[in-house]
């Protein structure tokens, strides 16, 4: 199962914990995750390597998705 | 230790490093470096409050919002964007202020007063971490202020344009701007020396997302120790310096630029923490993001700002002496209003933004 997050346009720390809730809900798998800002792509991937995700950036336009890895 | 915490430690070991020379430079004790104070003086230069002592058009805060709009610039994150219960946060930034005021600074000041031997400003932090603290749980059960969306290019430099107005006035000194002849307005480094630390704090900043803050939160909520490496790197380092130049002196009373009424430290700190949570980060912050053309940031300094208009004008603030009663009144206004602000703004929808099973 993939699951989404568009936190695209949210602040510090909602990036983050929209992602928490997804990583914790899905245990392992696939989560993507779209962001607007640097910073938020920095808070969320610490957050999802510190428990054991992979991170793969990849730039979209102004955007940037994230995709997390677990198997 | 990573390239990002050896960024965020730079970052508040230089802070840290640079509020001990501007003290020794001429700015008041334990004040090198402090976002509250030192835009309640711009606002008192630019005659919105008539507190004479605390009026001066303070270099760093100029210096910081250029070199974080410079940063910006060069790492190619400036982005305009807005529209995020932009008057909620107006609000939010002036109940904040009317905490720091009461305590007498922001949450850099207070590790800087701790750093200088100021136990009021221990108990300011415990408060402080209180606030978050609750802040915190209203995060947890869906707070948002909804998303910001792009704007124009052109509103993104309004803000940093408004600290080039600055600039030329305190180089200009036209009659209509104020500045104290006593009192701690009076007191600071000379211009050139101080616009030049905020410009390397202001890239050190948005450089590393400096945040005090936001740090206490992160550990909170995510048990994420991060940022809180700059809030230590930021104590560590002053508290040296003003080891090794002679300024530290450890009690509560005769503190420069302080009082030691407990209750009123705790709670001045507890309402700027809670209100700074839901802000998304301390005042600091709140600058660099207005200089990579946030325009709610921007809009949250200028509540900043009215909040120490008013702060002073209506006799709110602290002060050596203590807390007036119309000040600690107002705390506990602040504290209901940030509690209501939080308790509307919490969506049934917890989970807004994440849909499961989609994708490929």
């Amino acid at each position: 199962m993939v699951k989404e997050v568009d936190a695209r346009g949210l602040l510090c720390p909602e990036p983050v914990l929209l992602t928490k809730q997804a990583l914790d809900a899905l245990g392992s798998g696939t989560v993507k995750v779209l962001v607007s800002s640097a910073a938020a792509k920095e808070n969320v991937s610490r957050l999802a390597e510190s428990r054991g995700w992979q991170v793969e950036v990849q730039e979209q336009g102004e955007d940037i998705l994230l995709v997390l890895t677990k198997r | 230790m990573n390239g990002k915490r050896v960024l965020v430690v730079a970052a508040g070991g230089t802070l840290g490093l640079l509020a001990v020379v501007l003290v020794a430079m001429g700015n008041p004790a334990n004040m090198g470096y402090c976002v509250a104070c030192f835009l309640r003086d711009i606002t008192g230069g630019l005659g919105l409050h008539r507190a004479a002592p605390v009026q001066y058009i303070r270099p760093e805060i100029i210096g910081l919002v250029l070199g974080a709009f410079l940063a910006s610039q060069v790492t190619r994150e400036f982005r305009p964007i807005g529209g995020s219960s932009s008057f909620t946060r107006f609000v939010l930034g002036f109940l904040a202020m009317i905490g720091m005021l009461v305590f007498l600074g922001c949450p850099v000041r207070a590790v800087l007063r701790l750093a200088g031997g100021d136990l009021n400003a221990g108990v300011g932090l415990l408060g402080l971490v209180a606030g978050v603290a609750i802040g915190v749980q209203f995060l947890k059960s869906g707070f948002s202020l909804g998303r910001a969306v792009p704007q124009q290019k052109g509103n993104g430099y309004i803000f940093t344009l408004f600290m080039f107005l600055l600039l030329i006035l305190l180089l200009a000194r036209p009659s209509f701007i104020f500045f104290s002849e006593k009192g701690p307005g009076s007191m600071h480094a000379p211009v050139w020396v101080a616009l030049g630390a905020g410009l390397v704090i202001g890239v050190l900043a948005q450089r590393s997302r400096l945040c005090m803050v936001g740090g206490i939160r992160d550990f909170i909520m995510f048990r994420d120790a991060h940022l809180l490496y700059g809030f230590v790197a930021i104590f560590v380092v002053a508290l040296v310096g003003n080891l090794a130049v002679g300024t530290f002196k450890i009690g509560f009373a005769g503190q420069p630029v302080a009082h030691t009424d407990g209750l009123w430290n705790f709670l001045g700190m507890a309402l700027a923490g809670w209100a700074a949570v839901l802000l998304g980060g301390c005042p600091l912050r709140q600058l660099v993001a207005a200089a990579e053309g946030n325009t709610d940031s921007a809009l949250t300094i200028m509540g900043i700002i009215f909040g120490a208009a008013v702060s002073h004008n209506f006799g709110l603030a602290g002060s050596p002496t203590g807390v007036p009663v119309g000040g600690q009144i107002a705390v506990i206004l602040g504290l209901i209003a940030v509690f209501i602000i939080g308790y509307v703004n919490r969506p049934a929808a917890v989970k807004r933004g994440v849909s499961i099973g989609k994708g490929s």
